[in-house]
């Protein structure tokens, strides 16, 4: 079969909603597409525990400390399935790490942001982790099998994350005028921040044309962020929240919260590497990759010998 | 409370024992959670965590028997944010800062196998609730231990720069190892109950663990009887458990009367 007809016969097995699996044929631009999203999808868990994480020490009850560390932990998971599905694409977790060291990989840049208090702990895990939901219950539908399964597994613990993150966010809008003032500086900080999550406007978001007619996404960028407002608008006034945007109107006709236009320089800034947090959180990795170098290296000398050993036994 | 006091009743002891032991696993938990995103590789971050969620978890149910011990109607928070450095009663070790990965295992491995010892005998205190603690987190405890042994073996019987490290590590920290084995008059009076421990029971097994494990991993085996620090359960620590605190604490401290839950 030529080229041309094996790319027919893969369109026609997505439009059938089959699932590739990683010894199917598939397009090298396809494996290319999802060797970047999903190592971008693994350096973000990575990446993402760096600010949580920055809270683990200072939170304020043992039972806040202990659901925290645990979020975190599930998020060196994520990153490790997720590193994992990569390689069935033939990208090796090395490979891609070296990738994100170089700075020749991104990850998502919510994390370029600072956790200046507790509450952001609170509104990473109901705002960001919610965004996150969204995207990720889309990718669950993914049309590659490795990818679409890692999503199904990381949802379920998602979407506990979301549920303690609005639960702490609950109690903070409902404490001390301290409490209340912080939770709400929180929102303004990390509201339009989440928006961005999502991506560009679909007219300038050059891949989604191309994910979509490959079954990996469903939905485009701007479907997603309107059923994120939709969803958070409501969950924010339920609490007594506000939402940092003054364009923010319910249309009655279509059932949808409209909102006010994101702000592209800063989103693009921020991608640039620009963002307030950009060089700490790479400075973080690499000090982190560089100081577990000699304990990698003594590992697998260890392991050699070990192996060697076990050859001249038998 | 003064251990000094000829009154010391059962309640006391008991209470002051399950924080003793309570404040050795938070103080650690701590430690281990520094390592939180910056472990040398990502299984790594997640064995730490898992394992300072682990102690914390100790801590907490061992804190939550205490305040019910002492009957005072306090929250097992307020000993962990309210109390100052010199009402803390952890062992120094586990108050000194992470270090290095070789470091972080040395220490693991050794508190690791005597909490090892210790949780078996303290599964069979005859206090119910006690026991059926103690039991609980056996298992993890058994888990702690194999994953710092088996670490102590690859660094030591790695490369020549893991094993200088880690025996390094090992001869720093040897003389906080003492202290393991501190006993007093609260370890005495809870004894003759059967609701404590006797760690001169299981010494000599702790040390051929210790011995055994770091000859096979070709590292030396520091003295024993070298000079060892004390004073731990009195409330005398190093510089760095103030600091630790200071960290721990403050949000809460500033907000005494927010409720975080």
């Amino acid at each position: 079969m030529d080229e041309e007809s094996k790319k027919e016969k893969f369109q026609e097995r997505i439009d059938n909603g089959e699932t590739i699996e990683p010894k199917d044929w598939m397009p090298e631009r396809y494996r290319k597409q999802l060797i970047r999203m999903m190592s971008q999808h693994a350096h973000s868990e990575v990446v993402g525990m760096l600010p949580e994480g920055n809270w683990i020490t200072r939170a304020p009850s043992l039972r806040r400390k202990m659901i925290l560390l645990s979020k975190v932990q599930d998020e060196a998971g994520h990153g490790l399935y997720l590193y994992s599905a990569t390689e069935t694409l033939g990208a090796s977790r090395q490979e891609v790490i070296d990738q994100l060291l170089e700075g020749k990989a991104k990850y998502s840049s919510i994390f370029n942001y600072p956790t200046l208090s507790w509450a952001d702990v609170a509104v990473i895990g109901w705002l960001v982790d919610g965004a996150a939901i969204i995207n990720q219950t889309m990718l669950a539908r993914s049309s590659y099998g490795p990818y679409s399964r890692a999503m199904v597994r990381i949802c379920k613990e998602e979407s506990f994350h979301k549920k303690q993150g609005y639960e702490m966010v609950a109690t903070m809008a409902d404490g001390t005028p301290e409490q209340q003032e912080m939770i709400q500086d929180a929102v303004d900080r990390w509201w339009w921040p989440t928006l961005m999550m999502f991506g560009p406007h679909d007219d300038d978001s050059p891949n989604s044309a191309e994910l979509i007619k490959w079954g990996v996404k469903s939905k485009t960028n701007d479907e997603l962020r309107q059923s994120f407002v939709d969803r958070h608008v409501s969950e924010a006034h339920e609490v007594g929240l506000e939402i940092p945007d003054e364009d923010l109107e319910y249309n009655e006709e279509t059932g949808h919260w409209e909102f006010g236009e994101i702000d592209w320089d800063e989103f693009w800034n921020v991608v640039k590497g620009n963002g307030p947090m950009n060089k700490e959180r790479m400075k973080s990795r690499r000090e982190a990759h560089e100081n577990g170098k000699w304990v990698r290296e003594a590992a697998e000398e260890y392991a050699r010998k070990k192996r060697l050993a076990k050859e001249k036994a038998s | 409370m003064s251990t000094e006091t000829t009154t010391l009743t059962k309640q006391d002891a008991l209470f002051e024992y399950l924080v003793r032991l309570a404040d050795d696993r938070l103080i650690l938990g701590h430690r281990l959670s520094e390592w939180c995103g910056h472990g040398p590789i990502l299984e790594e971050d997640i064995a730490l965590a898992n394992i300072s969620l682990d102690y914390i978890g100790h801590a907490a149910s061992l804190y939550e028997y205490a305040v019910e011990v002492e009957d005072k109607g306090r929250h097992r928070d307020n000993l962990v944010y309210f109390r100052n450095d010199v009402e803390y009663k952890n062992l120094k070790i586990t108050e000194l800062p992470k270090g290095d990965f070789g470091f972080t295992i040395a220490r693991q491995f050794l508190f690791a196998g005597f909490s090892y010892f210790l949780y078996k005998q303290l599964s069979d205190v005859e206090d119910e609730q006690f026991a059926g603690m103690a039991q609980k987190h056996l298992k993890e405890v058994k888990y702690h231990l194999r994953h710092s042994r088996e670490w102590v073996l690859r660094l030591g019987d790695g490369t020549d720069e893991s094993h200088e490290r880690i025996q390094n590590s090992f001869n720093d920290i040897w003389t906080y190892v003492g202290e393991l084995f501190h006993q007093d008059e609260i370890e005495e009076l809870l004894q003759g109950e059967k609701l404590a421990a006797d760690s001169e029971n299981f010494k000599s097994d702790w040390k051929e663990l210790v011995v055994d494990t770091l000859e096979e991993a070709t590292l030396e085996v520091p003295d024993f009887d070298q000079f060892m620090v004390e004073g731990s359960r009195d409330g005398l620590h190093t510089e760095h458990l103030g600091h630790l605190l200071a960290e721990m604490q403050h949000l809460r401290r500033s907000y005494p009367d927010a409720d975080w839950e």
